[in-house]
C-alpha cells in the first residue's frame, strides 16, 4: 500500500534536490536559471505537503514569480560572448568539493539524530486536520493578534505571544528602502566614454 | 518499496533542506559569474526556509507540542520577503559593476574604484 503522501513528496524533494544539483554542475548561466526556477518551484509542493499553504503560495508568487524572473533579466542584461559559460580549475573545484561535502555531511547527521524527528505522528490526526487553512492566522498574527496561541499555559512563554506587528513594519520599509536604493544604483547613467565590447574574460582594458 | 510505505518525517525535510543549503554553498564557491553566485544565496536561503516549514508542522514529527507552529511560517514568509529585497539590490549591483567594468566576472572585482 503505497503512501501517497510519501509519493509526492518522494517526487518533490527529486525535482528539487536534481535540479538543485544541475545548478551546481551547469556551467552556462542561461541553464542554471531555468534549474533554479524548476528547483525553486518544486520546493512549493514540499511547503504544501508540510501543511504550510500560505507560505507554499508565497513561495510561488514572490520567489517563482518576481524573484526569479528578476534573475532571469539578469543574465538576459549580462549574458553575452565569453559571460555565458565561465569554466574554473579542477583544484576550486576541489576545494569547494571538501567543504561542501564535509557541510552536507555534518547537516545529514543532524538531521537523522533525533528520535523524535524519525517517526511522524500519523496517529494524531487532529493535528493534522488543523494544518493548513493558514492564511487568517498569519494575517492576524502580521497585526499583532496571535488567534493561535490565546492560552499559552506557560506565563514564561507568553510574553512572547505579541505577534508580528513590529518585524511587519520593520520589513515593509526595508523593502521600501531596498527598492528605492536599487532603483537609484541601476538607473541609467551616461558614461562618458562608451563602453567598448569585451574581448575575453579578462577586463577590457 | 518500503520507502515509499512510511510516512513522512521531519528527518526526511531536514534532508532535502541540507542538500539545498550544501548545494548553494557550493554554487557560491564555484561560480565566477556575480549572477551565478547570487543563485547560490537563493538556494542556501531556501534551504534554511525549507527547515524553518518543516519544524513549524506539528503531524511530521514524535514531539507535536515542540512544533513551532505559526511561528515558522511567518519566519518563512520574513525570509522570502528579505531574499526579494536582496535579489534587487544584489542586482542593482551586478548590474552596475557590469557596466563600469564591462565584465561580470567576480574574479575581476578586486578593487574599490567606481
Amino acid at each position: 500500500m503505497i503512501n501517497w503522501h510519501t509519493f509526492f513528496f518522494m517526487l518533490f524533494a527529486t525535482i528539487t534536490c536534481a535540479f538543485a544539483v544541475a545548478v551546481v554542475v551547469s556551467a552556462n548561466v542561461v541553464r542554471m536559471a531555468v534549474c533554479l526556477i524548476a528547483s525553486l518551484a518544486a520546493v512549493t509542493g514540499l511547503y504544501f505537503l508540510a501543511a504550510a499553504d500560505f507560505v507554499a503560495a508565497m513561495q510561488l508568487m514572490i520567489y517563482v514569480g518576481g524573484t526569479l524572473v528578476l534573475l532571469v533579466f539578469g543574465v538576459m542584461l549580462t549574458a553575452r560572448g565569453p559571460f555565458v559559460s565561465m569554466k574554473i580549475t579542477p583544484a576550486n573545484w576541489l576545494m569547494a568539493g571538501l567543504a561542501g561535502g564535509a557541510l552536507l555531511i555534518l547537516l545529514l547527521c543532524a538531521a537523522v539524530s533525533v528520535d523524535a524527528w524519525k517517526t511522524a505522528a500519523v496517529a494524531e490526526s487532529a493535528a493534522g486536520r488543523e494544518g493548513g487553512h493558514t492564511v487568517a492566522r498569519i494575517g492576524m498574527a502580521l497585526l499583532g493578534l496571535r488567534v493561535d496561541a490565546l492560552e499559552q499555559p506557560n506565563p514564561a512563554l507568553r510574553g512572547g505571544m505579541a505577534g508580528y506587528l513590529l518585524p511587519f513594519e520593520i520589513i515593509s520599509v526595508h523593502l521600501l528602502v531596498v527598492l528605492v536604493g536599487a532603483a537609484h544604483l541601476a538607473r541609467a547613467r551616461r558614461t562618458k566614454k562608451p563602453i567598448e565590447p569585451p574581448s575575453g574574460t579578462s577586463r577590457a582594458a | 518499496m518500503p520507502l515509499l510505505n512510511q510516512p513522512v518525517s521531519l528527518s526526511h525535510y531536514l534532508v532535502v533542506g541540507a542538500i539545498l543549503f550544501a548545494c548553494g554553498i557550493l554554487c557560491m564557491a564555484t561560480k565566477r559569474n556575480a549572477i551565478g553566485v547570487l543563485m547560490g544565496v537563493e538556494l542556501v536561503l531556501n534551504g534554511a526556509a525549507v527547515n524553518f516549514v518543516a519544524f513549524s508542522a506539528p503531524f511530521l514529527r514524535g514531539d507535536a507540542e515542540l512544533a513551532l507552529g505559526l511561528d515558522g511560517h511567518l519566519m518563512t514568509l520574513f525570509v522570502i520577503v528579505l531574499a526579494a529585497a536582496e535579489a534587487a539590490v544584489a542586482l542593482a549591483i551586478a548590474l552596475c559593476y557590469y557596466n563600469t567594468h564591462a565584465t561580470i566576472d567576480v574574479d575581476e572585482g578586486d578593487e574599490l574604484r567606481g
